[in-house]
């Protein structure tokens, strides 16, 4: 692994929520065009590691971070502006979540923002977003229609593309298939699979089947401790550690 | 068959609860029948478009609607932005702390400051300090800040009950927290603070304790010309027909009432539609 490019490096990460601590000095780092799995029982840190990638738990006041988390080997907190690390490190959510507006005003919605007003380039953006989520085919002739009336899988793309409208270099994952079928399930997934040519991607998820079936290296977090990270073979087949075992082997979780 | 105790109970509560239900409709029933059946005979259009005549007992009520009018623009465009603007730093912007506090139970108690106190309030305030006369610009503050607390609260509500995830899905594509507010949170709280404006103003349309001292007046033979005018206003106005003037026929007060009632009616009317055609559309 020396040729490969370290897109975030995680370094001593301890979050507490009010004084309760939810994540322990935890070490990583995540590759270019790799997916890292993030995979535990629940309260194990997880969602907590992924939404202090993009400080979205700034959002929260209780919330207290001390380490060191680089993107690109600018430290998030003293280095990136919080609005342009936001832009560069997306974020689809656990449960579907278009804003009750049109199809195209949700993909728009960010670029706008950023100060983006050409028609032709919105619309250019909003294309192309989603052809690259897999929903562009599903949505073309409706795209003023609005994006509540899509189901729960194409409302999940959505997300995705709304995320790539902004041509972010990390995608976060929350859970993103908790809410859906299995057949979008694997659509979500197959999109997964084609984004990380030209993206970083982090999946949280409580499906240790969905890790080890899109990820590149896994990362086993229990009670607020990253317990083991690897490639996903070996997490899944040789763990080092017997609480990885035990979980992915389904005796607690 | 033989009903045990516990369906016994129960059929006398809903019994109770039925009567308590009707018990309120009838003063709300006979106030409509009594107002409509002694009122509508004068209802007509020279009575909402004409001038009043011989000493207001004959003639229409025209300046009065028109006044009545002026003072719910003008409480509208006082207490509308002053309102959500401060239903925004509340619930969006400030910290909890002892100030915010005290500013959440000054609103509470302001909510509960009778009418008439607010009327005293504009008298000093307004009319007499900072010298606007008893004018429409005077009664339309005052009544401004008697509907404030209502604006305020509803517009919080209506703001806090935008879900979360609006925000962090704003927040996550790099939004700034005005951004945010602007485009993610607004727009779809509008409809619950129009609806609660509109409920609060025409409320405010109704009262008569809060112009009696900073704005309405007895008679005028013409209408207002500015903002710095007196104007007659509809409750004042049915006030006036009912206790002043003598040998005023009681028609003409039903019929004043009737215009009252009706307006109030119609804007209660809006509010509800607007709140029910959001209410259709909103998806969350």
């Amino acid at each position: 692994m020396v040729d490969v490019a370290e897109k975030i490096q995680v370094k001593n990460l301890t979050v507490t929520y009010a004084g309760i601590p939810a994540l322990r000095s935890a070490n990583f780092s995540v590759y270019e065009n790799e997916i890292l799995g993030i995979i535990g029982p629940a309260n194990s840190g997880k969602t907590t590691c992924l939404r202090t990638l993009n400080r979205l738990n700034d959002l929260d006041p209780r919330y207290r971070f001390e380490g060191e988390v680089l993107i690109d080997g600018k430290d998030i907190y003293r280095r990136w502006n919080v609005f342009e690390l936001r832009k560069k490190v997306g974020m689809v959510f656990a449960l579907p979540t278009p804003l009750p507006i049109s199809i195209f005003e949700n993909l728009a919605y960010g670029p706008r923002r950023d100060g983006v007003h050409s028609r032709k380039r919105l619309q250019e953006i909003v294309e192309q977003s989603l052809k690259s989520a897999f929903l562009w085919d599903e949505v073309k002739d409706r795209l003023h229609e609005s994006a509540m009336k899509l189901s729960g899988g194409q409302q999940q793309r959505l997300c995705i593309a709304r995320t790539l409208a902004l041509e972010p270099e990390v995608i976060l994952f929350d859970e993103p298939c908790s809410g859906l079928d299995p057949i979008s399930t694997a659509k979500i997934e197959d999109a997964m699979r084609e984004l990380k040519r030209r993206y970083t991607l982090i999946l949280v998820t409580n499906n240790t089947k969905q890790a080890a079936r899109v990820s590149d290296r896994v990362a086993f977090f229990l009670m607020g401790e990253l317990v083991e990270i690897d490639q996903t073979q070996k997490i899944f087949t040789v763990p080092k550690d017997g609480r990885t075992e035990g979980y992915i082997s389904g005796r607690y979780g | 068959m033989k009903l045990g105790n516990a369906q016994v109970e129960q059929k006398i509560v809903f019994f109770f609860l039925f009567l308590s239900t009707l018990i309120i409709l009838i003063p709300v029933i006979l106030v409509l029948i009594v107002i409509i059946s002694r009122g509508s005979s004068v209802l007509n259009w020279a009575f909402l478009t004409a001038m009043p005549r011989m000493g207001m007992r004959s003639g229409g009520i025209f300046p009065t609607i028109v006044g009545t009018f002026y003072l719910v623009a003008g409480t509208l465009v006082f207490a509308l932005p002053i309102g959500i603007f401060s239903a925004i730093y509340l619930s969006e912007y400030s910290k909890r702390n002892l100030l915010t506090r005290i500013i959440e139970l000054a609103i509470v108690n302001l909510a509960g400051v009778p009418s008439v106190v607010y009327g005293l309030f504009g008298l000093g305030l307004f009319v007499v300090f900072l010298k606007f006369g008893a004018s429409i610009l005077a009664g339309s503050l005052t009544l401004a800040v008697m509907v404030l607390p209502v604006i305020i609260t509803a517009s919080r509500e209506a703001l806090q009950s935008v879900p979360r995830s609006f925000r962090e899905v704003s927040y996550s594509l790099g939004a700034t927290k005005w951004q945010t507010i602007r485009y993610a949170v607004l727009p779809h709280a509008l409809p619950g603070i129009l609806t609660g404006t509109i409920l609060s103003v025409s409320r405010a349309a109704g009262e008569t304790a809060p112009i009696l001292f900073t704005v309405a007046a007895f008679y005028l033979p013409r209408l207002p010309q500015s903002i710095f005018d007196q104007a007659m206003a509809l409750p004042y106005h049915l006030y006036v027909l009912s206790t002043q003037v003598p040998n005023v026929r009681l028609e003409l007060q039903y019929g004043t009432a009737l215009v009252l009632v009706g307006l109030i009616v119609i804007a209660n009317l809006v509010a509800v539609i607007i709140r029910s055609y959001f209410r259709a559309k909103k998806q969350w």
